[in-house]
């Protein structure tokens, strides 16, 4: 019997498709204006929401530099988000990334459960400064 | 840190270790540029565990992080200069 249950829990997840931490950064186009750029995020916050999922954290990084041009353009508008929801709505999100013209490149990856627990610490604002510390000693 | 001749007489040396066992850090963000830089030598290549002592465990994630970091812009696939 003991043996048993792991392989249900195990089973169950599966079954009920529990719910997975998220995090999607994606980059959009610098030709947008202001209120384009925030109507594409609106955008897929929306695919989002509609799907059911929590946004847990949203970033906006505002213009920055990329380090090799991506379709000719040497600038891009970051956008980052976490958000915990049903593993399918990730091929949602990433169709419409697709097919969306301003959005130059995405990538959604799955948090473990220390790489939410440093987000989290990264939210706070608190990691900066003692992970320069720990840079610092290690290099 | 950079790629650098192995030194003759070994015994002098430090022993190497990693530093994510020794700071006890979890995970390595893909985010974070500048710390990935660490991890890559000018050409934005990524360094071999041979030089930075990282353990096999966390090379895999470093690597993971630094290709993330391409795909994202934030560190260069191919440079010169990037130190």
């Amino acid at each position: 019997m003991l043996s048993l249950q792991p392989c249900f829990k195990k089973h169950s997840i599966y079954l009920f498709m529990e719910i997975k931490s998220y995090e999607t950064v994606f980059i959009l186009t610098p030709v947008l204006s202001d209120v384009q750029m925030k109507d594409a995020v609106d955008k897929f916050r929306n695919v989002l929401k509609e799907h059911e999922a929590e946004i847990v954290h949203e970033e906006n990084w505002g213009l920055r530099k990329l380090a090799y041009p991506i379709h000719h353009k040497s600038t891009g508008f970051y956008h980052l988000m976490e958000f915990k929801a049903n593993p399918k709505i990730v091929a949602a999100l990433e169709l419409e990334y697709k097919r969306d013209e301003k959005v130059m490149r995405y990538l959604t990856t799955s948090l473990d459960k220390y790489a939410v627990e440093y987000n989290e610490k990264r939210k706070r604002g608190e990691f900066n400064k003692s992970n320069k510390e720990k840079e610092e000693a290690a290099s | 840190m950079t790629l650098m001749n192995e030194p003759i007489h070994r015994g002098d040396t430090k022993k190497k270790y990693c530093r994510f066992r020794k700071h006890g850090i979890k995970y390595i963000d893909y985010k974070d540029a500048n710390f990935l830089l660490k991890f890559v030598n000018e050409q934005g290549k990524i360094l071999p565990r041979r030089i930075t002592g990282t353990s096999a465990k966390y090379q895999k994630k470093v690597s993971q992080a630094v290709k993330r970091a391409r795909h994202l812009a934030l560190l260069p696939y191919v440079t010169d200069s990037l130190k």
